[in-house]
């Protein structure tokens, strides 16, 4: 139905040879072992992703138009199923002057184990554990680029709620975020303005990025509440905070360095935290057109063995195998190790373009040895393979 | 009388000291002269955009393609930069490459990842390294500074028709994937005809002919087929590049970190 519209819409745009592309992809999860917490599905469990892209450049003025709404089905968790628009959103370059207005997204950062500094956008935790998919942002983005970097003011008006995997979904803790109950610390709730501040320069070998954020903590505390019938239910917390970020890459080499840290304050927290480490990359392996990248990345949490976060004090440790052939195929592996009581989680993906419109995806994340003290002790039975098959045009 | 035979003498000799000079100097200061002549002449072009097929084709004939569009910004006293967008194949569309080149020292290089709208700085010790998959290195399709060689004139030769100089180049970087190629420069414009490139081991890895030069603002000239055998794999790579427009009037803006999101 909203298909049918939006190729109405769109069709005066068509007429000036405007550009479609896009993907459909099948997505199949097996776990490992029988689910731990009640009410979770044990059979394997299939998703169907959809996102076309449209897209439209006009040289004078300088307007750029991005459309690319997204779609997910799943056949086991209703959490998993989403509507999202992922980018609306039309961009002006007016000189040194750039303007986006529209829903739209932003990354922050080097770091490639954990995206510490990247605020702006929401995170979509029922599409995957890592914390990569993203929900388009509604935001007036006005950038200023000058000999002195690039200086950045975001307003954000419209907030987000984090999707989290529903009961019949894995990958959860034992209980069920209950999404449809959020808890706002702003009267204004999900319709609060927020602000950032971002300046991102770089001179020689170093990229630099600061920024200031004040609104809606992204991130939710979760509260234990009896809801009907007294059973528990675990609700979102949305706090207000202020958050100061800085984001360093120096590019030595084969060698890159980077460093992320935040400081936090809010209302029932102040703390800081970062990730930093090196990306090193020995090229043309053995003579081969392969190039190996080696990972290895420290994250600390001031409040150390307390942090509600899986990353409090932990080691990722991985490489990046590319092979730098015609089908791109690469493989990252790596393991996040927690320096206080030695919980492992293994993750690996690997990708491959099949043909010309076709690619594979296969991802695999296993748990190990995961302590009773870890915040991922919940998820200890949750090891999976994924494969995505996915159709581009 | 005198005079005109003291002209004419005069000439002789002038021609004679030509001819002494150039048997003076050096092969290297020769095969430096004509590198120069060749970056002289291709000196003062601006800008320039245009759209790059690439056929990739491995040893059993069947080939895959990727579409991209390139831009380039001339920068006087220092390397060019160029910013590449890919279009096809379709599941690395929107993904882009911005690359300062230097005359000297290693280049500052950029990508940006749509998927997760994220721009990565990346080292530019790959330049030995394939260029997306294809027989062409980093170090072969960036910008081609005088310095990044030293230079030794080899000889005299016709190559297709045409008179040439045959000039030997040694990286300067220890980086490079080469320790030597070999150039065929025709004498009438000092385009690069034919490129053969050895490798760590001197042993002939490839050999590059540029096809169907055109020539724009009445001055640059721009190969419109470039096809890169490997001799080592039997694969190759041809680019075929279309629709070159000069003096587009583009700036540092149009070459920094934010284009490459912001065009396609």
């Amino acid at each position: 139905m909203w298909r049918a519209g939006l190729a109405l819409a769109l069709a005066p745009f068509a007429a000036q040879a405007a550009e479609w592309s896009g993907y459909i992809a099948g997505e199949g999860r097996i776990f490992e072992d029988r689910p731990l917490h009640a009410g979770q599905d044990s059979d394997p469990s299939g998703a169907l992703l959809f996102e076309p892209e449209f897209f439209h450049e006009w040289e004078k003025p300088e307007l750029l138009f991005e459309f690319s709404p997204f779609l997910r089905l799943d056949s086991q968790d209703e959490e998993r199923e989403l509507f999202d628009i992922r980018e609306l959103s039309l961009l002006w370059v007016n000189g040194n002057w750039e303007t986006r207005i529209g829903i739209s997204k932003v990354f922050w950062g080097v770091a490639e184990s954990q995206h510490l500094v990247d605020t702006i956008n929401q995170t979509d935790l029922a599409a995957n554990p890592d914390g990569e998919d993203k929900l388009g942002q509604p935001m007036v983005h006005f950038v200023y680029v000058s000999d002195f970097g690039d200086f950045g003011l975001f307003l954000l008006p419209g907030f987000r709620e984090r999707a989290f995997p529903g009961v019949e979904g894995r990958l959860r803790g034992s209980l069920a975020v209950d999404t449809d109950n959020p808890i706002y610390e702003s009267s204004g709730e999900d319709e609060r303005l927020d602000l950032a501040l971002r300046w991102k320069h770089y001179i020689g070998d170093v990229d630099i990025g600061l920024h200031y954020f004040r609104g809606t903590n992204r991130e939710p505390g979760l509260v234990l509440q009896s809801g009907d019938g007294g059973t528990p239910v675990l609700r979102p917390y949305y706090e207000l905070m202020d958050q100061v970020g800085l984001d360093l890459q120096l590019t030595k080499g084969g060698w890159l360095w980077k460093l992320e840290a935040i400081a936090r304050d809010s209302a029932s927290d102040r703390y800081s935290a970062m990730v930093g480490g090196f990306e090193y990359t020995l090229y043309a392996l053995g003579g081969s057109a392969l190039d190996l990248g080696l990972l290895g990345e420290v994250h600390l949490d001031s409040r150390g063995r307390s942090a509600p976060v899986p990353f409090n004090r932990d080691v990722f440790v991985g490489g990046r195998l590319t092979w730098n052939d015609e089908a791109d195929t690469s493989l990252i592996a790596g393991a996040f190790v927690d320096a206080d009581n030695g919980s492992t989680n293994v993750r690996l993906e690997f990708e491959r373009r099949l043909g010309r419109f076709y690619k594979l995806e296969v991802e695999l994340q296993k748990p190990l040895g995961i302590e009773e003290e870890d915040p991922l002790y919940p998820l200890r039975r949750d090891s999976y393979l994924q494969m995505t098959l996915s159709r581009y045009w | 009388m005198k005079t005109k035979t003291r002209r004419f003498l005069a000439f002789q000799l002038a021609s004679l000291l030509a001819v002494a000079g150039f048997a003076q100097s050096t092969p290297e200061e020769r095969g430096l002269e004509i590198a120069r002549e060749a970056d002289a002449r291709d000196t003062g072009f601006g800008d320039s955009v245009a759209e790059l097929e690439m056929v990739l084709q491995n040893r059993h004939g069947e080939s895959s393609n990727r579409e991209m569009k390139m831009k380039t910004l001339e920068v006087s006293g220092d390397g060019d930069k160029t910013l590449i967008h890919f279009d096809r194949p379709r599941d690395v569309k929107g993904t882009a490459f911005l690359s300062f080149t230097h005359r000297v020292g290693p280049d500052d290089q950029w990508l940006y990842l749509p998927a997760l709208s994220r721009v990565k700085r990346i080292s530019s010790n790959n330049k030995s390294g394939p260029f997306v998959g294809s027989e062409f290195a980093y170090e072969d399709l960036s910008s081609q500074e005088v310095e990044k060689y030293t230079y030794r004139y080899i000889r005299d030769e016709v190559y297709e028709g045409q008179d040439c100089f045959v000039v030997e180049r040694y990286p300067v970087d220890p980086k490079s994937g080469y320790t030597r190629q070999v150039v065929w420069f025709d004498k009438q414009e000092y385009r690069s005809l034919k490129i053969d490139f050895y490798d760590r081991k001197d042993a002939l890895l490839k050999t590059l002919v540029f096809l169907d030069y055109q020539q724009y603002l009445n001055r640059y000239w721009r190969a419109d087929r470039m096809e890169m055998v490997n001799h080592q794999t039997g694969k190759r790579t041809d680019l075929i590049w279309k629709n070159y427009v000069f003096g587009n009037g583009f700036t540092e803006r149009d070459f920094d970190q934010r284009s490459l999101r912001n065009t396609r």
